[in-house]
């Protein structure tokens, strides 16, 4: 096995059973983490290890895979400029992920955003509503068991 | 509507000869309307680039008599329905177009606005004539501003050919 990166050694030492997974995926490294632990892996990361900037936070739905749903966050550190890639699994039926609103305010919309179209929830988040759906808007389009023709338009007709 | 030796009609023919203009009511409201169209560019999108383009100084809607931009849907005449209509934004498309006093028109611009374009999907309304009426559309994905005079010169034509309504 190669050589583990000091980010791998520090987050293995604080927390010995909670990442799953350790791969280089795309030129990025990547760990799957417990989701009890999420938000305590991101802070180490952001406060002790100089992850500072979440990029991006986004989701895939993978069904049929088990488990299905994948909440991704990008991290970069601006003064080495590193980056690396945060993952969860949350549940297949009522999927929740503890909310990394406390550490940067930014997760805010992207969590509304990924509530809005793929259903999942962040737990603590404090206002967990849709951001660019209507409120009128029933499920969420963006997973893979939302019809691919169902539309629900507020006036006109159905297509 | 000469009698025969009704001298008066032939001297007022002569006295008016290169004055006067008789034309219809319809047509010179028509005409008066075709060259003073207020604007009301609803823009969503990129097709926006190529309205701006249009309007801007190098193409010159203004040559045609479509210059004025107001942004108050009861000053306007033209809706320009400019890129993705998304089914959130219907409602408020809808409520621009009812405030519009009459005689008002619609510009469908662009592939997005006249039939959804590319997105077939679950937010993007599939043609605004499924909610309002539309008098032009104008393809192109965006169209070019060739394209776009063309549409406005085709709007003129309709207005044109059209009853005026007046009261």
């Amino acid at each position: 096995m190669a050589d583990k990166s000091p980010e791998q050694v520090a987050i293995e030492k604080r927390f010995p059973a909670a990442v799953y997974d350790w791969y280089e995926q795309h030129g990025m490294r990547a760990l799957v983490v417990e989701g009890e632990h999420f938000v305590e892996i991101a802070r180490l990361l952001k406060e002790e290890l100089g992850y500072n900037v979440l990029v991006d936070l986004t989701a895939v739905d993978y069904q049929p895979r088990k488990p299905r749903f994948e909440v991704v966050c990008h991290l970069m550190n601006l003064k080495t400029k590193a980056r690396i890639r945060l993952k969860v699994h949350p549940d297949d039926d009522h999927p929740v992920v503890p909310s990394l609103t406390p550490l940067w305010p930014i997760a805010n919309w992207y969590e509304r955003e990924v509530w809005d179209l793929f259903g999942i929830r962040f737990h603590g988040h404090p206002d967990l509503k849709r951001i660019m759906l209507y409120e009128e808007f029933e499920g969420h389009p963006l997973r893979k068991d939302y019809p691919k023709t169902k539309r629900q338009p507020l006036i006109g007709p159905e297509n | 509507m000469s009698h025969q030796g009704n001298g008066r009609d032939d001297q007022i023919a002569a006295a008016l000869q290169g004055k006067v203009l008789t034309t219809r009511l319809d047509k010179v409201l028509g005409w008066a309307r075709k060259y003073s169209l207020f604007q009301y560019p609803f823009v969503t999108a990129c097709c926006g680039m190529e309205f701006m383009s249009t309007a801007a100084s190098h193409y010159d809607l203004d040559r045609f008599g479509a210059a004025f931009p107001r942004f108050s849907p009861r000053q306007a005449d033209v809706l320009w329905v400019v890129g993705t209509i998304s089914h959130k934004l219907a409602p408020l498309l809808r409520n621009v177009y009812e405030q519009m006093a009459e005689p008002k028109y619609v510009v469908s611009f662009g592939a997005c606005a006249s039939c959804g374009g590319p997105y077939d999907n679950y937010a993007t309304v599939q043609g605004i004539d499924t909610i309002i009426p539309v008098d032009v559309y104008i393809a192109g994905c965006p169209p070019r501003p060739e394209a776009v005079l063309d549409g406005l010169l085709k709007l003129q034509e309709k207005i044109q050919r059209s009853k005026q309504e007046w009261k």
